[in-house]
């Protein structure tokens, strides 16, 4: 009876095993799957939040199948800046489940980690955000959809000293893009005639700003250039900026795009009334793109503004569909990221190409000036440059 | 110069306020019952949820949600303190850092999901935005207000344990445990009531310190390192050596990131590190 019953229980066992794998095996054949690794949690949760609505939002719009195959989006998280999670996930992302396609990473430090993954694997690795330039150098398998530091940087600086701004004091964050965005605009400042006249970097996980901007106070520049990245700390820099009185003194402001991000924008309230940005993609972007994809997105998700992370998020998958589209459902490394060097997509921030020799993505940079449209703070566009590439590399 | 020097003490001092305000709690209830409480930073985080929630929600005043979140946070923490923590006061110390590190991770993620992630603001009455500069000295109206609270709330506490027979059951049961009780002093009831207004002051400190900081799911583990850094440099029980380590470490803080901005959020940990090793118990700390 007893032994009866042991192989009775070792026979369902291993139906119960042999059963969903052979399902799977089944299953395996018709999906595309998709390691989505990003930071889902900690200081970056919102960011990464974006990124994913956004890829949420194209997969209800387009449907979840390409070529024939269903696309799975098998989602990590990294928990923070955290290198080495993130090469365990990826890693077992690439040999446990099998997937495709590599992508997400809102921080730099993040997705370099996972270059010697993505290469020794051979899988195609779509960075959906992180923006320092190195970061498409790491790996072959890297592709990247969204921006990098020196690329909006630069036709700032040069606007900057075409429009009557000699002197700049320039405030960035100490890490990977605030490092590049420091070099680039000095690099574009001084090259049209202008002069940097100090330069300090923060910490990136500094709570409080009173010193910084007690310092721009004390030497009064002519402007000063900020760039800190877009979670909690535009809001309170602009805020402390505006308790001392710098955002209604001579001082001009100018900064990247991520200082006044749509997503917290409403939150810097009237301290970023006036502030002139670069960057890639505006909420307000005038095109019937951009007007669809945020009406699609305030249906789904309520309050929450679409950003360039969103937009990061959503070009990605794009990207992903039309190389799946044109491989006809079968990924191989080597054959995708051909099919990714000169991929042009219609995005919702205007025309993106992805630069076959780099990899990384040329696209329009948008002078933008932060104004109140029916009562809404936004990021107005007044000026554009075209087809820039990333002057990092 | 000497203009910039007294206006970066004074915003260093407010800063020091706001961190005081967060461990003076942690301190005292430390050094009371050796009970190490991680969560400490997760009741502040959740005092600043809930002046949130009071001011968009309920179009309660700023000002007014400061008292609710002390009430607040001391009624929740005394629920926990009951439900859980009482079930560890003698335990080891690494059984109440897991349970306790366990709270702040619940807490993160029920924040992130009941608020969101994004960044939570509150809107102080405009009489405290601003600045005015008597002598060329830039003070700001809302760092004048910190100086202020952790100014009255120093001097009562103070007052409290110096002059009322609670603050003597208080510094007995800190200076000698086993011997209080012997002479019939409820020690686990002092405790209970110092652990509730300790935590209502961290609460407080929560709510105020949205309006200088920010408040987002990630305050309880962003600033559980500041609030051990101060406990540590002041010594356990004392709130003169918190108020004395805060302020000496919001000012080293905010001088660092003004005078050597390369070396700048380096600076608190330098000086506790010096601090620490001129005196290994804390400023004011007795073991």
């Amino acid at each position: 009876m007893r032994i009866w019953a042991s192989r009775l229980l070792g026979g369902l066992a291993l139906a119960a095993i042999a059963g969903p794998a052979s399902l799977t095996a089944a299953r395996a054949a018709d999906t595309i799957k998709v390691g989505l690794v990003a930071e889902f949690s900690g200081p970056f949760a919102n960011a990464a939040r974006e990124m994913d609505n956004g890829i949420k939002l194209y997969m209800k719009q387009h449907g979840d199948t390409v070529a024939g195959k269903k696309i799975e989006i098998i989602r990590r998280d990294i928990g923070g800046p955290a290198p080495d999670v993130a090469k365990r996930l990826a890693q077992e992302l690439v040999v446990r489940d099998n997937v495709d396609f590599l992508a997400g990473f809102v921080v730099t430090p993040n997705a370099l980690a996972v270059a010697d993954v993505a290469t020794q694997a051979k899988k195609p690795t779509v960075i959906m955000n992180a923006a320092t330039s190195i970061i498409t150098t790491k790996s072959p398998y890297f592709v990247r959809v969204s921006f990098t530091l020196p690329q909006v940087t630069a036709p700032l600086a040069v606007w900057a000293a075409k429009n009557g701004v000699k002197q700049v004091y320039t405030m960035v964050t100490d890490y990977g893009p605030g490092i590049d965005a420091e070099n680039a605009f000095k690099k574009a400042f001084e090259a049209n005639g202008g002069t940097v006249v100090g330069s300090v970097r923060m910490p990136l996980s500094s709570p409080e700003f009173s010193a910084y901007a007690q310092k721009v106070k004390d030497l009064n520049p002519q402007a000063v250039f900020v760039f800190v990245p877009s979670n909690d700390q535009p809001a309170q820099l602009m805020k402390t900026f505006a308790e001392r009185g710098l955002t209604t003194s001579t001082i001009k402001i100018i900064a990247t795009g991520d200082v006044t991000d749509d997503a917290v924008l409403e939150q810097e309230g009237d301290a970023a009334l006036g502030l002139i940005t670069s960057h890639h993609y505006s909420y307000a972007h005038d095109s019937a793109l951009n007007k669809a994809f945020v009406a699609a997105y305030a249906k789904e998700y309520g309050d929450f503004r679409p950003d360039f992370v969103a937009v990061g998020g959503y070009d990605g998958m794009a990207a992903i569909y039309a190389v799946v589209k044109k491989l006809k459902g079968k990924i191989d490394g080597d054959k995708a990221m051909a099919a990714f060097k000169g991929l042009k997509i219609e995005s919702p921030r205007g025309p993106i190409m992805i630069d076959p020799e780099t990899r990384d993505v040329i696209q329009t940079v948008y002078l933008r000036k932060v104004e109140r449209q029916n009562g809404k703070l936004v990021n107005a566009e007044f000026d554009k440059v075209e087809n820039v590439k990333d002057p990092g590399k | 110069m000497l203009a910039h020097l007294l206006g970066v003490l004074f915003d260093g001092l407010a800063y020091g306020m706001l961190l005081f305000v967060l461990s003076v709690g942690l301190s005292v209830t430390m050094g009371l019952m050796g009970f190490v409480n991680l969560a400490h930073s997760a009741f502040a985080m959740l005092g600043g949820y809930l002046s949130v929630t009071l001011t968009q929600r309920l179009g309660v005043p700023f000002l007014a949600t400061l008292p609710l979140a002390f009430v607040g946070i001391a009624a929740l923490s005394t629920l926990f303190e009951r439900l859980l923590y009482r079930r560890l006061y003698h335990a080891g110390e690494l059984d109440q850092v897991l349970l306790t590190i366990g709270l702040v991770l619940m807490a993160v993620a029920s924040c992130a999901f009941l608020w969101g992630t994004q960044q939570q603001q509150v809107d102080p009455p405009p009489y405290l935005f601003g600045y005015f500069s008597p002598f060329g000295i830039d003070l700001g109206f809302y760092r004048l207000f910190l100086v202020g609270v952790g100014a009255v709330i120093a001097l009562g506490l103070v007052f409290g344990l110096e002059r009322t027979r609670f603050g003597a059951k208080v510094r007995a049961a800190v200076d000698n445990q086993r011997m209080a009780r012997g002479l019939g002093i409820d020690v686990n009831g002092v405790f209970a009531l110092t652990f509730a207004v300790g935590s209502g002051l961290a609460g407080l400190g929560g709510a105020l310190a949205i309006n200088m900081v920010g408040l987002d799911p990630n305050f309880a583990t962003k600033y559980l390192v500041f609030v051990l850094l101060v406990v540590s440099v002041g010594g356990l029980g004392s709130v003169g050596g918190t108020f004395a380590a805060a302020a000496l470490l919001g000012i080293s803080d905010v001088a660092g990131k003004y005078y050597l901005p390369e070396a700048g959020a380096f600076m608190i940990y330098a000086v506790m590190v010096a601090l620490l090793l001129w005196r290994p118990a804390g400023l004011f700390g007795r073991r």
